[in-house]
């Protein structure tokens, strides 16, 4: 009787339907910088419309108590101190509470939070420095955190084992060295997994290479990924946690994002001075979705896979891929590219148009 | 309690000085108003919930097809107010545009103004969400823009409804004259198929009603809505058959009547199938359509014999024929531009509520005129020839439906 009802028999037209949509891929052949004069002026345009697609309204990141624009560099590197064997002792303090975020403009997310962001902060240190965490439990929930890297049993921030779950109000310190070198990250391992993950338990954390350990060009490589070091060189660095979020609760996200924001980096582009290399620490925590995956428009990018080897995993690639907790280290350069928009984003078209999608904003 | 008893309490009451009469009515609704500041102040219910998130249920009523895009027509069918946040295309978000505001209270209606570039004949999937993140979805099945009341639409449409209700039912009534040479056993079979037909429109009446109150925002209470539409339809035809001019229904004017109730309870059901036509000729069905319209023509022509079957031994007039083609054939015009213009599921539900009992009454009125000739015959109402037209109204009716139903 209804229109709704009455035209069921049309429904095969839809198995076709999703498979057409698509976003121009770039188009570069070779990994060679575009000549400036080779391109007409990319036009800036409104980004509040691209084509309609996006989201209406703003994201208030004062009440949300975070920006994910600050979020790219915020590297939190602990109060630093030199314990009695001249090792280096990095002390972090962790909190998990309970809030609520805004995550889309005008839609919240009753959220999990290491220090009252998602995700937590960004923990940096350097190879072999001694951590010492200490995590407060200020939730509703019991809590752990469980860092990938290297470390003993006890230490592993799971329910079996050492301080086991912390329930609400109680405390704990995860203690060990910082290895292996690389970018890796850290998330909360009480179950059901699912839901402590996609609820916003989890943060980057990233152990540069200690340059004394190396040698040759390998020492080069060790000393321009140490962030404060004096060979350090010009490197922009930026930190990427991809995720998405489940609004509904039925499953399956409505929302994705790089660092929490759907569109973050598409209504305000990042900028980036086209004479600076280029470093990504990009990490997968999507929940529910196998895979997530990152695209660059119009150059190509060297790959190290876990950040920990000092030549690339992959060389000369445009698109990569992450499982959950998989991450990596992306190193590019828009040197020689003419100033303008340059569009990064999951290149599944679904995750992109529901708000992992942003741009760089490349200034000569 | 007699009226004498009635005063004297009354009288008593004022007598001894007790409370005034208005005050006695106003002072439960005091108390009421009283409880209700009390209960909010302490929600007792709190206290086995805590704080709970609002109760969210947005009813998207309508999608239209415009050339730029999408307007959807929702309603906050829940207890709260309702704000809503994205709205997301085909799994992206897009941007839209709101009127009145992003917050919809109790039962307040909005329309969103989607700029999208869908793709004719395919489906469409739009999602909105709320500030909870909760998602109301609804599809477009079929896209095609869906038509604007124009002049020249309206016409096209009433012309469809011409050809569902009038048609057939005008074609049914040219039997007249040959019903008129049937013998008695031949009319009785007549109205039995004529009882036949109309119980087969009774369940496909209700059954739709009720396919639709489903989709209508619970709040509504869509179920409830058909069936004391047919409640109070039904009584308010066995008052007005209850006057004197009209109740000896062996009288020409008892026919008459029963004869008109007849074409009123079909005109309710062609509603029902003009709002059909109309919604799949708005959804760009126009080869369906032509089928759908030649299904109803065979599947309704038999309406118009069961309208002139009860009044066969009279010599009824021209004039009143039209009349009661138009109250019959006529609302299936008005059917296909509702449905085509402006498909509403609250007006579809009361409108084949009241149908349902319309038919209903008819039933009983046509198996009242069964029953006299029967009774007269001194054979019994359930007796082979009526069960045989009930059987061939039924199977008619059921058979045709292959043509309409898909």
């Amino acid at each position: 009787m209804s229109k709704e009802k009455s035209l069921n028999r049309r429904d095969f037209i839809k198995a076709g339907l999703f498979s057409a949509a698509g976003l121009a891929g770039a188009a570069a052949t070779t990994y060679r910088p575009v000549p400036e004069n080779a391109l007409q002026p990319v036009e800036r345009g409104d980004h509040s419309s691209h084509n309609g697609m996006g989201t209406v309204g703003s994201v208030d990141n004062e009440a949300n108590g975070f920006d994910p624009h600050v979020m790219l560099t915020d590297w939190d590197l602990g109060v630093v101190s030199t314990m009695d064997n001249g090792q280096t002792l990095r002390e972090y303090s962790i909190v998990a509470v309970d809030k609520e975020i805004e995550v889309a403009p005008r839609i919240f997310f009753p959220a999990w939070t290491y220090n009252g962001r998602v995700p937590g902060p960004t923990l940096r240190a350097t190879e072999g420095d001694h951590i010492r965490v200490t995590f407060s439990n200020a939730g509703s929930h019991p809590h752990t955190i469980h860092f990938h890297g290297i470390h003993a049993a006890s230490m592993d921030g799971i329910r079996q084992a050492g301080a086991g779950l912390i329930m609400p109000g109680d405390s704990t310190v995860y203690e060990f060295d910082a290895f292996p070198m690389g970018c890796h990250l850290y998330h909360c391992h009480a179950f059901p997994l699912k839901r402590h993950v996609h609820k916003g338990l989890y943060g980057a954390f990233i152990i540069d290479p200690d340059p004394e350990k190396y040698s040759g060009e390998e020492r080069d490589v060790a000393i321009s990924r140490s962030l404060g070091h004096a060979g350090y060189g010009d490197v922009n660095e930026m930190m990427m946690v991809m995720n998405g979020f489940d609004t509904n609760f039925d499953g399956d996200n409505e929302i994705y994002a790089a660092n929490s924001i759907a569109f973050a980096y598409m209504n305000q582009p990042i900028k980036i001075r086209a004479d600076q290399r280029q470093r990504l620490y990009l990490v997968n925590l999507t929940e529910f979705d196998p895979i997530n995956s990152f695209h660059l428009h119009a150059n190509f990018f060297d790959y190290y896979d876990h950040g920990t080897t000092l030549t690339p995993t992959l060389r000369i690639v445009d698109t990569i891929s992450q499982i959950q907790a998989q991450r990596g280290i992306l190193e590019f350069s828009f040197e020689g590219f003419e100033s303008g928009l340059y569009m990064f984003h999951a290149h599944q078209s679904e995750f992109a148009e529901l708000g992992w999608m942003g741009f760089f904003e490349v200034e000569g | 309690m007699t009226t004498t008893e009635e005063n004297i309490t009354t009288e008593r009451a004022s007598k001894r000085g007790g409370i005034p009469l208005w005050a006695s009515w106003l002072i439960p609704l005091v108390l009421l108003a009283g409880l209700i500041v009390l209960f909010i102040n302490t929600n007792p219910a709190q206290v086995s919930h805590g704080e709970l998130p609002p109760v969210e249920d947005l009813a998207i009523q309508r999608i239209d097809v415009t050339a730029n895009g999408f307007e959807v027509h929702v309603t906050n069918a829940g207890p709260d107010p309702v704000e809503i946040a994205q709205v997301f295309v085909d799994e992206a978000y897009w941007q839209y545009t709101i009127t009145p505001g992003h917050t919809l209270d109790r039962l307040q209606t909005a329309v969103l103004t989607i700029d999208y570039p869908w793709v004719e004949t395919e489906p469409h999937e739009v999602v909105i969400l709320t500030s909870t993140g909760t998602t109301f979805g609804a599809e477009v099945e079929l896209a095609i823009e869906t038509p604007t009341p124009g002049g020249s639409e309206f016409l096209a449409y009433g012309l469809i409804g011409v050809y569902v209700g009038i048609i057939p039912v005008g074609l049914g009534l040219l039997w007249f004259p040959a019903l008129r040479r049937l013998g008695r056993k031949g009319l009785g079979f007549v109205l039995a198929l004529t009882v036949g037909l109309l119980v087969f429109l009774l369940v496909d009446t209700l059954l739709e009603a009720f396919e639709v109150a489903e989709e209508l925002p619970r709040v509504f209470q869509g179920i409830p809505l058909v069936l004391f539409a047919a409640v109070l339809t039904w009584l308010a035809i066995v008052a007005i058959g209850s006057r004197d001019a009209v109740a000896d229904r062996t009288s020409v004017k008892g026919r008459a009547f029963v004869a008109l109730l007849i074409a009123i309870g079909i005109g309710f059901h062609n509603l029902g199938e003009g709002l059909v036509v109309g919604a799949a000729f708005a959804l760009g069905e126009a080869a369906l359509g032509s089928f759908l319209v030649i299904g109803f023509i065979l599947h309704n022509i038999t309406e118009g014999v069961g309208i002139a079957a009860p009044v066969t031994r009279d010599r009824p007039k021209l004039s009143w024929f039209l009349l009661l083609l138009l109250i019959a054939g006529g609302p299936a015009i008005l059917g296909t531009w509702i449905g085509g213009f402006a498909f509403s599921p609250l007006l579809a539900v009361l409108f084949l509520g009241i149908g349902a009992g319309a038919i209903w009454q008819v039933i009983v009125e046509v198996g009242g005129l069964l029953r006299r000739d029967a009774e007269r015959d001194g054979a019994p109402l359930v007796n082979w020839l009526n069960v045989g037209g009930l059987l061939f109204g039924i199977a008619i009716m059921y058979l045709t439906a292959f043509l309409v139903k898909f």
